[in-house]
């Protein structure tokens, strides 16, 4: 069964299209970094499947109704907006706006796994507004984790964090795909991406330019063509490393 | 002085007649105030008064609105005046002060006539405007005259009822006044005056429902709508009590210090008799 | 540690009680209080009864729900637009509704239509809002929020003097100050009647979608993505809105810096979540207007001081302080 599956999705300002003919399908237990320059349409096609703008083709969270699709999809928007000096543990149980059936006894028992998932037990009464950014971008994996849906979308979740905090929201995401969910993150940093991620999609110019693990994505050709950088890939004993030389003129 | 010398400079071919020496009569009379509009109306010798204001052609506020029409009304406005070369202008101690003092600079002679508060000051204001319009005559007649009237109408006995004057805003007047005047004359006790204030002011709605006046006398409307007026139709007013059928009692009469006003006493006099009878 | 929500409910609602009763035992009319009681509740004594049922209780009346409908509709638009700049007088909102208000009465559709009054002021308000969400977009930064808010109040003041000035009656020109300040003298049960059911259908508009709010706190999408319908929320939070500050304004004039400064004092204490600050807010409201009521009639009985002039003596400096504070976000 497929968390997400997408068919020609595309998406149009005006005349000009920003995004199309995405087809793909997201199982439990992957952890897809999404991948490709400013502009490629990493954020539209995420907003696209969660039914946030109008969009053609299909997308099958964005065909669901909006109730049935906040149980099925969590998602985390760029910037880590969090508008009031709430407590941590009110932001995070937020996520249970999702389940407004649910009984007091089920939402505070999510609440409290999501606290102790993201290790934030101590902060609970802190005032979110005045956490460093390491300490908000977990509270609001937390209220996404409150939601309890299979699937968890982020856009940028490591921007503007130090790379401690970067690799908790990576390890975190991982497991979560681990556990049978499944998580999609849009990703600047290829290294971590590489590391972490079972697969990588990458757009380029609002298309799917490759979709496969990370090694069948990062090829010299495709470095080149969709980024425009040449780089080192390696298997160590460490798994995993990848890391950009430099540009390679257009 | 820069200014005089370019407004004479730019008007000289306008320029009036030298101001009438005095003792003459003055020949070219303009009124800018709507009470020295009404006792020039009464004094004036024909073709003496040129010009009256606007205010004197207002239903609401005006006692003599078909005399007004024969004159060629003026805004107040120096400018105006001013072109209309008066050797005297009439003016009220309200009028626009930038207006007469130009005038005045202008060489125009100016009488301005302060509002009249009290009987007294009608018979002194009639005296005044006489004098300045050379009918020194008519007027002495004219006061003679109001004084007997006054007399005759303070003579009648008391009513021993208790009455307030409420306006727009809840303005009220107090006894020394010359509506609070027009109230006594007429015989009736001011409970504005009772609530300590004796000139004008504002009597809160409450003050003036539990003093429990036997009669409310209010102001006419002006046309459009204003919620200053709106105080005027309050239901707990109106609950009140007694109320004289509006347009019983003009305001125009009560306004000015002519002669005008025994009539406004004479007609709360007579509207006494109707509220009798309605209790 | 902080104060328990419904034990904070159970104060302000105190407070409010209390406030209520000053205000329909302060007058100017020296009525005991025994007197005052018997007046209103077994209508003792004619004079005095129609001082305590058709003068002070409207008033009363008026003052909590004016005073609720100002603080309820701070907390919204400040849970709306997610600044706490947006105040219904700040933006141009109160403005706008003196300004639909004014055409009515003006124009004599109010005197042919009795509700015609509220529901231009409602119109009023309700174009201001739209057009604010349109300046300032979905999350009003606080330097477009201020800007947009002193054009419209500029425009709206500007063209409510335009017809006050052209009215043929010469008291209307001299209302420009109640429009722009409010005031809650002299209005009768006619008022109460006209005004209450605008209030009462903007608070009860609000209270359903307060929770949509809260999730409005991590933004457009991240709420949208928790099951909420935003287009929908936002369509009500205006109508409410804008039915509060109609309502308001239609009776008492523009009543500035309520909104902007009760839920400023509350946001903490109720652990700055928009739901719970709304029904704090309304009580706040009514608080501080019943209060600047009562302290109008006690500074200058006979002079009806506006109420804007305390609401913004105690206001502006808040204003100026959270402006301080944002500064940051508009450099």
């Amino acid at each position: 069964m497929n968390l997400l599956e997408t068919r020609d999705l595309g998406v149009s300002r005006g005349p000009c299209p920003v995004l199309h003919g995405i087809t793909l399908r997201v199982a439990p237990g992957e952890f897809v970094g999404l991948l490709g320059p400013n502009g490629a349409g990493k954020t539209t096609f995420l907003r696209a499947a969660l039914g946030l703008i109008a969009s053609s083709g299909q997308s099958s969270l964005a065909s669901l109704p909006q109730g049935e699709r906040a149980r099925a999809a969590s998602f985390l928007p760029q910037g880590r907006e969090i508008a009031w000096p709430m407590p941590v543990e009110a932001v995070v149980a937020l996520g249970r706006t999702a389940h407004p059936s649910a009984t007091r006894a089920t939402d505070r028992a999510a609440v409290e796994r999501a606290l102790a998932r993201m290790g934030l037990e101590a902060l609970r009464h802190r005032s979110a507004t005045e956490l460093s950014g390491g300490e908000q971008a977990r509270t609001l994996i937390a209220r996404a984790l409150a939601q309890e849906a299979p699937l968890l979308l982020a856009d940028e979740p490591t921007a503007g964090l130090d790379p401690a905090a970067q690799i908790a929201v990576m390890e975190t995401f991982a497991d979560l795909a681990a556990a049978g969910g499944a998580v999609i993150a849009s990703l600047h940093d290829l290294g971590l991406a590489a590391r972490h991620c079972t697969r990588l999609i990458l757009l380029h110019r609002g298309t799917l330019a490759a979709d496969g693990p990370p090694r069948a994505v990062l090829t010299p050709d495709n470095l080149a063509r969709v980024f425009g950088i040449r780089a080192r890939l390696e298997d160590t004993s460490d798994g995993l490393v990848f890391q950009p030389l430099g540009r390679i003129a257009p | 002085m820069v200014i005089r010398a370019l407004i004479c400079a730019l008007l000289a071919g306008l320029a009036p007649a030298l101001p009438a020496a005095a003792g003459d009569a003055p020949r070219r009379v303009v009124s800018m105030n709507l009470c020295t509009d009404q006792l020039a109306m009464m004094l004036a010798e024909p073709g003496q008064l040129i010009s009256v204001s606007n205010l004197a052609r207002d239903p609401v506020s005006s006692a003599m609105v078909d005399e007004a029409g024969a004159y060629p009304e003026n805004h107040g406005a120096a400018e105006e005046v001013f072109l209309l070369k008066p050797d005297l202008v009439l003016a009220g101690s309200y009028t626009n002060q930038a207006a007469t003092a130009l005038l005045r600079r202008l060489g125009v002679r100016v009488e301005v006539l302060d509002p009249a508060t009290s009987m007294e000051d009608v018979h002194a204001g009639i005296l005044a405007v006489g004098r300045a319009l050379g009918q020194e005559d008519a007027a002495t007649d004219m006061a003679a005259r109001f004084e007997a009237d006054l007399a005759a109408l303070r003579a009648a006995p008391a009513s021993g009822l208790r009455a307030a004057l409420y306006y727009a805003n809840g303005y009220s007047l107090g006894d020394q006044t010359l509506a609070g005047q027009i109230l006594a004359s007429a015989g009736f006790a001011n409970v504005t005056a009772e609530a300590g204030l004796s000139s004008g002011g504002f009597l809160p709605l409450e003050v003036l429902i539990v003093s429990n006046p036997d009669l409310v006398i209010q102001g006419d409307r002006y046309p459009g709508a204003a919620r200053a007026e709106e105080l005027l139709d309050h239901p707990a007013l109106s609950a009140l009590g007694p109320q004289l059928p509006r347009g019983v009692l003009a305001d125009r009469d009560w306004i000015c210090g002519t002669p005008h006003v025994l009539r406004a006493a004479a007609d709360l006099r007579a509207a006494q008799a109707t509220l009798h009878g309605g209790h | 540690m902080r104060l328990p929500y419904p034990a904070l409910i159970a104060l302000l609602t105190a407070l409010v009680a209390l406030m209520f009763a000053a205000s329909l035992l302060i007058g100017p009319a020296a009525i005991g209080l025994s007197d005052s009681l018997g007046a209103l509740f077994r209508g003792e004594g004619e004079a005095v009864t129609l001082v305590m049922r058709e003068v002070r209780l409207p008033r009363a009346i008026l003052g909590l729900f004016v005073g609720g409908a100002l603080g309820l509709s701070g907390a919204m638009m400040q849970g709306m637009l997610r600044n706490p700049l947006a105040e219904p007088g700040l933006i141009g909102t109160s403005a706008s509704a003196a300004l639909g208000a004014v055409i009515a009465i003006q124009t004599g559709l109010a005197a042919a239509f009795t509700l015609a009054l509220p529901l231009a002021a409602l119109a009023g308000a309700m174009v201001s809002v739209a057009l604010i969400l349109a300046l300032a977009g979905p999350r009003g930064t606080t330097l477009v929020l201020i800007l947009a808010g002193i054009g419209i109040s500029a425009m709206a003041g500007a063209l409510t003097s335009l017809v006050l000035n052209l009215s043929p009656n010469p008291f209307a020109a001299s209302e420009i100050m109640f429009w722009i300040m409010g005031s809650l003298a002299d209005r009768s049960m006619v008022h109460v009647t006209l005004a209450l059911p605008f209030m009462v259908l903007g608070i009860a508009l609000a209270l359903p979608v307060a929770r949509g709010l809260d999730a409005l706190t991590l933004g457009e999408d991240a709420a949208a993505s928790m099951g909420v319908r935003v287009g929908r929320l936002r369509v009500l939070l205006v109508v409410s809105a804008a039915a509060l500050v109609g309502g308001a304004t239609a009776v008492a004039g523009a009543i500035g810096f309520v909104g902007l400064v009760v839920p400023h004092l509350l946001r903490r204490a109720v652990g700055a979540r928009p739901a719970l600050l709304l029904p704090a807010s309304a009580l706040g409201g009514s608080a501080m207007v019943l209060a600047a009521d009562i302290a109008v009639r006690l500074i200058a009985p006979d002079r009806d001081l506006k109420l804007g002039v305390l609401t913004a003596l105690v206001g502006a400096p808040f204003f100026l302080h959270l402006i301080l504070r944002s500064r940051k976000e508009v450099l």
